[in-house]
């Protein structure tokens, strides 16, 4: 069909900031003028228990959901969600957690979400300065510094 | 005002953007997922937008504001449109002047709702045309159209919508919006809307006619599209349903529907005769395949498994080649929990210790339920709190009816919990009653929506404030009194405890600030006293 979609799966607990993170990777695509859906459940769900975002990118995407077996990538910002999740996972899909940052001294716990997506940059041969531009785009200025650190640490890691 | 023309919006942000490009003049509705952000947004937009204390009072506002010519949008969750289904019913007869576009939002799979029912069934009770976008594109075409459409018919049009549709994200290119503007005057019309029986037979005739109509309308409107491809399947579907269902089946003809109320019968049958195979596909009840097979039209539906939850494109697919085995069931997540330090943790350890009955009603609070509290044993709708407590004190015996303790949100206090407190005061039960208050200053599950008891507006600006303690006590509560539990948790017990001992009405409002909404509501009040000293600075300047 050569409509390729690329599938990102991103999950974490309420608080862990997967819906920001998934909000930049959407911007990103978004930017870049390819089609883009993102869906995600809220309420309930975040008072800390399971949060799941998805993200679909390519020329053409229909369903906001990715069916079950086709994500590309997992990104788990929660070590211990991972295994959940998994079964998302196409054969030979990637799944991207914490343990990729194993030694990096992020610059704030929180930052965990943009350290991952600054790994997750080197999967896909999007430019670095769109995700800076989503980056900046979708975060407060006031955390804006930390979080290009964390995201640089990531790609370096990545 | 820069006009963008390619943006990334969820199903909620582009309906409030079409309101906002359409000129609606009035914005009302109460919370609920996953309908909340659509006024939140249209205010933030600059439209004039108002939490009402709950969806009946929210749609009778817009009405007001639809007879006098303007347009108006009203939002809810599925469960909100029961609050509001009496007057539904009968605007349906009266018709409009302006227009109403009622958004009713379902939740299929019960991501953060009671019930998952299928809202498609109000539209034809009520005789309420219903349109169904299929993403953020159309919902912010379908929102004119629906306005357009109750302009032209004098009509309210019910915009039905699913979480996929409210909190998905995709790309939307805005139409250009922007009519004349309307200057909303009171024409008398005493005959259309006045419902007494001799007025309202009529109407009722009207109606019909209208709906018979609209449907013909329907037939060839731009609302539902053929798309083209293999006869040897033609699948007809609405909504994100669509969206699943041509990713499973890239090579099927479909019929795609946006107007699923009056349904278009006649481009129906045509479809169905041009295909060998056709299948309805929708998530919830079998609405469609019902009416088109009551119709006399040979289609097959999905099987009654599928009725359960959300559709996608996997389900799609086991529809498809007729696969009925077993669904893997999706991996049990961590469930949601009270916050840490959430302020309703000593209010339930009390109520778990002294072994209390308790009716629960809904909001962050219901996560009482939960491990280790344990400590709500029944949950119906908002407002049932009270008054199902008040049913089991009537019948059970004095001892365990002692022990029934009814706990209700501020939120959902002022949603109906009043009526409850009538009920309570008009008919108290032989041992009294004893209700808490659980008063968190904000409507915390939805995500901290002010209402008339946080004395600000939708948009955080200062309101006249509903004190409960002056309410329940003005509506002739005996004991009424005002609490931290978490300051003064044995306090709290030694109340409560003397309070089931009486055979009184009692209500104890228990107040502490939710911790997650207390550093955004110290900001609202920084900025009210801003705007209030600069205001009597210029007033004293002005004498
Ligand atoms: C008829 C209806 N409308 C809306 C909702 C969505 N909803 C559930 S609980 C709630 C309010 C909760 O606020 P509150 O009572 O203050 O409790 P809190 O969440 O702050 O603990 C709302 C709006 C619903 N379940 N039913």
């Amino acid at each position: 069909m050569g409509n390729k979609v690329i599938n990102i799966l991103m999950a974490g607990l309420g608080g862990q900031g997967v819906i920001t993170a998934s909000d930049i990777v959407a911007d990103a695509a978004f930017r870049m003028g390819r089609d883009v859906k993102k869906s995600e459940v809220h309420g309930m769900s975040q008072r800390n228990g399971s949060v799941t975002s998805e993200v679909r990118v390519g020329d053409a995407v229909l369903s906001p959901l990715i069916p079950r077996g086709e994500a590309d990538i997992l990104v788990s910002v929660a070590e211990d969600q991972t295994d959940l999740h998994r079964y998302m996972l196409r054969p030979g899909g990637i799944v991207i957690a914490p343990s990729n940052l194993d030694g990096v001294k992020l610059p704030h716990t929180k930052t965990l979400n943009t350290a991952l997506l600054g790994v997750l940059s080197r999967h896909l041969d999007w430019p670095e300065d769109i995700w800076i531009e989503a980056l900046l785009a979708r975060l407060p200025e006031n955390l804006h510094d930390i979080n290009l650190q964390a995201f640089a640490l990531g790609r370096k890691e990545g | 005002m820069k006009y963008s023309d390619r943006l990334f919006l969820s199903g909620n942000e582009a309906i409030a953007l079409a309101a906002r490009n359409a000129g609606v003049a009035l914005g009302t509705g109460y919370p609920g997922t996953p309908s909340t952000q659509i006024l939140e947004e249209f205010a933030r937009l600059g439209g004039k937008a108002q939490w009402a204390p709950n969806e009946k009072a929210a749609l009778e506002v817009a009405v007001g504001a639809a007879y006098a010519g303007a347009s108006a949008i009203v939002t809810m969750k599925h469960v909100g449109l029961n609050v509001a289904a009496d007057p539904l019913f009968t605007v349906a007869y009266t018709g409009v002047s302006g227009a109403l576009v009622i958004v009713c939002a379902d939740d299929p799979g019960m991501h953060s709702s009671q019930n998952e029912q299928d809202s498609r069934n109000y539209a034809v009770a009520a005789g309420v045309p219903m349109l169904e976008p299929s993403d953020s594109q159309e919902a912010y075409d379908f929102f004119a159209a629906a306005l357009d459409l109750s302009r032209k018919w004098q009509t309210p049009v019910l915009l039905r919508v699913t979480t996929r549709i409210c909190h998905s994200k995709t790309i939307v290119r805005p139409k250009w919006l922007f009519p004349e503007p309307i200057t909303p005057h009171f024409e008398r019309d005493i005959r259309g809307r006045v419902m007494i029986p001799g007025y309202a037979r009529p109407a009722h005739r009207r109606l019909r006619k209208k709906l018979a109509d609209i449907a013909e309308w329907g037939e060839s409107c731009d609302l539902n599209r053929r798309e083209e491809g293999s006869r040897a399947l033609g699948i007809i579907a609405s909504g994100v349903t669509y969206q699943h269902a041509r990713e499973a089946a890239p090579d099927a003809s479909f019929l795609k529907l946006g107007l699923t109320y009056p349904l278009p019968f006649g481009l129906i049958r045509e479809f169905a005769s041009s295909c060998d195979r056709v299948m309805v596909l929708e998530e919830g009840d079998p609405y469609l395949a019902d009416a088109i097979r009551a119709n006399g039209l040979k289609v097959e539906a999905k099987p009654p498994q599928f009725r359960f939850g959300e559709m996608n494109v996997d389900r799609v697919r086991r529809i498809l080649v007729g696969d009925q085995s077993e669904e893997p069931p999706p991996p049990a997540g961590k469930p949601p929990e009270l916050c840490k330090a959430c302020p309703y943790r000593p209010v339930y350890s009390v109520l778990h210790r002294l072994d209390c009955i308790v009716t629960g009603d809904i909001g962050c609070y219901t996560l009482g339920v939960m491990p280790p509290y344990e400590a709500i044993d029944t949950c119906l709708c908002m407002g049932a709190g009270i008054t199902v407590g008040l049913g089991l004190r009537h019948v059970l015996p004095p001892d365990q009816a002692r022990r029934v303790v009814s706990i209700i949100g501020d939120s959902t206090f002022m949603h109906t919990g009043l009526t409850g407190i009538e009920e309570m005061v008009y008919n108290p039960p032989p041992t009294g009653h004893v209700v808490i208050v659980l008063d968190n200053g904000t409507t915390a599950m939805t995500g901290q929506q002010e209402h008339p008891g946080t004395g600000r507006t939708l948009s955080h600006e200062r309101a006249p404030r509903i004190v409960i303690e002056e309410v329940v006590a003005a509506l002739g509560v005996k004991n009424v009194h005002v609490i931290d539990p978490s300051r003064d948790s044995a306090g709290f017990e030694r109340l409560l405890t003397e309070s089931l001992s009486k055979s009184e009405t009692t209500v104890i409002v228990a107040r502490h600030i939710c911790i997650l909404a207390a550093g955004n509501i110290s900001e609202y009040e920084k900025a009210i006293a801003q705007c209030e000293a600069v205001r009597s600075a210029d007033l004293a300047e002005a004498r």
